[in-house]
Formats: structure tokens, C-alpha cells, sequence
């Protein structure tokens, strides 16, 4: 039983109930949908950006505890960081969460991203944790009338 | 339970359910997607490929002969299962999704023309639906899609008032793969065929749970896949009244579905193999022959009343969690519960599940229409086969209590 405890760590069940930045930006500079065509779970990034930076962050959508608990840690960390920055984390995350990495060493260098590392060991939910980065990035590129990004274009 | 029935046997039969999933005995409650094969359909794949091995319907060597002799063969039970008319009425297809585009294409192409109609309903699988759009976008014909109630039933009134002189054909699932309901199709076809109207009947989720008679449904196309019948993957049939058949064109061209060929014309092979382009699946048509020998052999007639207990049992006892709730209470309902859970995703329900041994669908279930008309992105859904037993619900019972704790709702 303590592999799912791993996946479902406290702090990912608080965040699941009550989500941070669960909320629809009105001032919004940029937004992105992102869809799990496997789960039909469904997501929207929206962003106010000054320049290079992420000055506002929220996220409307349903989906897993996985999911809806990723996008909302992740809202947490990204706000007032630049898309550089967001680029380097989503690569370091990515990496625990499919197992490429060393879990110890990654772990100390994405601080509270830290308590997603249980999903390497369920391969079959990678995609609920990285649903909402794929859509931020896409968020980031900032183009209009965007097709929703799909987990399905992942390579 | 029906006395006769003897479930001890019959898990013995099917080797899978002796496994250990994460060290814990496999509890499958996902026969709907795929049922579990029992020992014979497997020693039958074994067989044929280690003795009988060899092409059809071409070579006079011995081997040749031995296989086609067990391919036809498998028609013949396929004929008799179904109770149809003739062996020319049973075309070998890939699954029931493959002789919806058949029919389709081959049908709806030389009948379907701008401005007819085609007739679905809300509660179709995604291979009863995109077939019929493609087909419409070829075409210029509108697809209509017959309304369901809250409890997952076809309102019947709306059915009848959208058949038309412009319908050219209603396509309808027997039994629903996500809900469980049992569609009244033999009462659906009387109604249309007052129309004049011919009907394809999706069997897919109803043929391993229950006697089909074509002749007595009096359907003029039924579709079902082997591999939800104990049978290999790859595998399906396409029943098809013959006067029907008979005027359609071949679906694909190749080997085997011609008489002869030469660069300036060709003449098409009889029914069935006029549908049978290639080399088909051989070993699989013969395991599904097995397969039906094996469903014989259980009792066809014994299935629905234990399914039937099972799933009495499992909906009430489901009932008595706190916040979950069934979706799909049609009073005719066979052998599938879909249900959602207050507080816990459908994923998370079945990554927990998982770790218990316990197999369940989480998802749309391909038809994401119908998880639109009930307003949920996803359901759990639980199916059962034969070899399913009391225990194994409780099992799943005990299993939802655990996502309750672990989720902490």
C-alpha cells in the first residue's frame, strides 16, 4: 500500500479538494486548452504576462486528483517566474515523473514539484501530471485560436 | 443462482483467473472491453498453427483442404449460433467495427444519397457513430440520434416520429457498452420496417450474455466482435440478410472475393466470400468457432439468469457506498454498471482499484455523446461475465471503501 500513498501524497489530496489559482484571469494576456483524450480530462491555462514573466496564473477544468492537484502545484511554483525558468522546471519535473532521473537528486532541485515523484512508479498516469505543463507551455508560445493541446502529441 | 451452474468449473476453464495481479488474485470486471479466453480457444490457436497450418480455399494439398474445412466450419456454428437462414449471410470481418464501415460503405454508398437520413442513438459506441458521419460527409446525408431518458432508455416516441420516407437506415446497439441497457431492437425493427426501413444491430455487448436469433428479430444486418465472446482479437462477423448482401458491391477488392480477374474486368466471388478480400484471419475464425462450442457448452440459457443475480447483487450492494451513484438504471439491463463517486475521479478510482487486483474500465468508454447528455467527463464502469462470481464483488466493495480512505473523501 505505500506505493499509493506515494502517489497520493497528502499535499496532493489537499490540493486536489481545494486548488489554488482555480479561477478564470479576466485580464488574461494569453490562455491555453489542454485535453487527455484517453480520460477526457480537460483543462484551460490562462496568463497575464509583463514581458517574460508570469505575473498572474489561473486554471479552470476538470480531471483526476493527479491532474486537477498538478496544475494547481504547479500554478504555485510558475507564478513570477520567467518562461525560461518554467522551460527548465517543466524538464526537470518530466524527468522525475517518467523515471528518468534520479528521484534524490531531482527531487531537492524542483522543491514542492518534489511530492509528484510517486508517479514514476504508475507509468499509466504520467500524462494526468504533465497535462497542465503541456499547457502552459502551449500558453507560453501565446498564440491565438490555439487547437487544444493534446497529451497525445507528447513524443 | 440457477442450480446447474457450476462457476467452480467454469473459472477452471479460463486460466487468466488463476493469475496474481501486484500478488493479489486477478479480480476482472472489464469484460465488456475484452472477455477473457477460456482453455480450448487457446489450445485451438496452439492447435492450428502447429497441424493445420496452411492457406484457404486455394491449394489441393492436404493441409489446405484440413484448414478450410475447419475455417467453414466455424461459419457453420457461427450460422447456427445466430440462428441465420444461410452460410452466405455470415461474413467474416475484422470486429464489429470493421462490419459497420462494411455496411456502411458498401450499403450506404450505392443507397445513401443528399439529403436522406441515417438513424443512431444517444447511447451508440463511437464505431456506431463515426462510420454513419463519414458516410454523411461522403454523402450529404444527415445523421438523426434518437434521445435517451435519465435512467439511460431510448424514449421511443421521438424514435418513431424521426422515421421518415427519408430514412434510409437505423443503426442501433442491442445492448449499451456503458450504460448496460438492453434496447427493445426487436420492437424498433417491426417499426421500421413498416417504414420499410432496413436496421443494423450492434451486437457487440449482447451476443456473450444472451441467445440471438436473427431470423427472429427479424434484423437485417447484426455485427459482433469474437474477442468479447471468448474468442481471439482480429475476429467478427457480419450477418446480413442475403437479399441485402446480394445487391451490395464488394467492400474491399483482393484475393478470394473474385471468380475471375482479367485487365479489362472482373467478376465478383459469391456471398459470403464477395466480402472476404485476402487472406483472413484463419486461426481466429476457428477459435471463435471453439469459443461458440464452449458457450454451448455453459448453456446458453444459464448465462442471462447468473449474470443476471450477479448484477442484482453488485448494483445494491454499490448503492449502499455513500455518494456513488449509478449511471444507467434502465429496467432491462445487462451485466455492466457504470457508476461515479463523489469526490473521486474515475481515474483515481481505478488506479486504487488496480493495486487491489481489481480490473475495471475507467473513461468515456467511446461514446463521449452520451458522457455529454449525463454531464460527467468519465465513468467507472464494472462488467461482468459468467465467470464472475459473488466474491469477487465483494472484492470490489471492499476495494471502493479503500479509494474512499485512501482519496480521503
Amino acid at each position: 500500500m505505500s506505493d499509493l500513498h506515494d502517489l497520493y501524497q497528502e499535499v496532493i489530496l489537499d490540493h486536489n479538494k481545494q486548488p489554488r489559482n482555480f479561477k478564470k484571469l479576466e485580464d488574461a494576456t494569453q490562455s491555453a486548452e489542454g485535453y487527455n483524450p484517453l480520460c477526457g480530462d480537460r483543462l484551460t491555462i490562462y496568463l497575464h504576462m509583463e514581458g517574460d514573466v508570469i505575473r498572474e496564473i489561473g486554471f479552470e477544468g476538470s480531471g483526476c486528483a493527479i491532474s486537477k492537484a498538478s496544475a494547481s502545484v504547479m500554478t504555485t511554483c510558475v507564478k513570477g517566474q520567467s518562461k525560461s525558468r518554467v522551460e527548465a522546471l517543466f524538464e526537470k519535473f518530466h524527468e522525475m515523473v517518467t523515471g528518468h532521473s534520479d528521484i534524490q537528486k531531482v527531487s531537492a532541485e524542483v522543491g514542492k514539484l518534489a511530492v509528484f515523484s510517486g508517479v514514476s512508479e504508475f507509468p499509466m498516469r504520467v500524462k494526468c501530471a504533465t497535462l497542465a505543463w503541456h499547457t502552459l507551455r502551449a500558453a507560453l508560445q501565446g498564440k491565438k485560436d490555439f487547437a487544444p493541446v493534446s497529451t497525445e502529441d507528447e513524443s | 443462482m440457477s442450480k446447474s451452474f457450476n462457476i467452480e468449473k467454469i473459472r477452471r476453464d479460463f486460466p487468466i483467473l488463476h493469475e496474481k495481479i501486484r500478488g493479489k488474485p486477478l479480480v476482472y470486471l472489464d469484460s465488456a472491453a475484452t472477455s477473457q479466453k477460456p482453455q480450448v480457444v487457446i489450445e485451438a490457436l496452439k492447435h492450428y498453427y502447429q497441424t493445420e497450418n496452411s492457406n484457404i480455399h486455394r491449394g489441393v494439398h492436404y493441409l489446405s483442404g484440413v484448414a478450410t474445412r475447419a475455417y467453414e466450419g466455424a461459419r457453420a456454428k457461427v450460422q447456427h449460433f445466430l440462428n441465420a437462414q444461410s452460410l452466405r449471410e455470415i461474413i467474416f470481418v475484422r470486429g464489429t467495427t470493421e462490419a459497420i464501415n462494411l455496411v456502411a460503405q458498401s450499403y450506404g454508398r450505392t443507397k445513401v444519397k443528399k439529403g436522406d437520413e441515417i438513424i443512431i442513438s444517444a447511447m451508440e459506441h463511437h464505431s456506431n457513430i463515426v462510420p454513419w458521419q463519414m458516410l454523411c460527409e461522403q454523402t450529404g446525408a444527415l445523421l438523426k440520434v434518437i434521445p435517451i431518458n435519465n435512467e439511460g432508455e431510448l424514449l421511443m416516441e421521438a424514435y418513431e416520429k424521426m422515421l421518415s420516407e427519408k430514412t434510409r437506415l437505423v443503426s442501433i446497439a442491442h445492448i449499451s457498452n456503458a450504460l448496460g441497457s438492453i434496447n427493445p431492437v426487436k420492437k424498433m425493427i417491426e417499426i421500421a420496417h413498416r417504414h420499410g426501413v432496413p436496421v443494423l444491430v450492434d451486437g457487440a455487448q449482447a451476443v456473450p450474455h444472451r441467445p440471438v436469433d436473427v431470423q427472429e428479430l427479424d434484423c437485417d444486418f447484426y455485427a459482433f466482435s469474437g474477442h468479447k465472446l471468448f474468442a481471439p482479437t482480429g475476429v467478427g462477423v457480419l450477418y446480413g440478410k442475403e437479399k441485402f448482401l446480394n445487391a451490395m458491391p464488394p467492400y474491399q477488392g483482393g484475393g478470394d472475393m473474385i471468380s475471375a480477374v482479367t485487365f479489362e474486368k472482373t467478376t465478383y466471388n459469391v456471398l459470403p466470400y464477395k466480402f472476404e478480400a485476402g487472406t483472413p484471419n484463419i486461426a481466429g475464425v476457428i477459435g471463435l468457432g471453439i469459443a461458440i462450442d464452449y458457450v454451448h457448452s455453459v448453456g446458453l440459457d444459464q448465462i442471462a439468469p447468473y449474470e443476471n443475480d450477479l448484477l442484482h447483487e453488485a448494483t445494491q450492494r454499490l448503492l449502499e457506498i455513500p455518494g456513488v451513484r449509478i449511471i444507467g438504471t434502465a429496467r432491462e439491463k445487462a451485466s455492466v454498471i457504470s457508476f461515479i463517486m463523489e469526490g473521486a475521479h474515475p481515474h483515481d478510482i481505478g488506479t486504487i482499484l488496480d493495486q487491489e487486483g481489481v480490473a475495471i474500465r475507467t473513461g468515456h468508454h467511446c461514446a463521449m455523446p452520451l458522457m455529454d447528455r449525463f454531464h460527467i467527463p468519465a465513468t467507472a464502469r464494472a462488467s461482468l461475465a459468467f465467470y464472475n462470481t459473488q466474491e469477487e464483488i465483494d472484492l470490489l466493495v471492499k476495494s471502493l471503501h479503500h479509494v474512499k480512505e485512501v482519496l480521503g473523501v
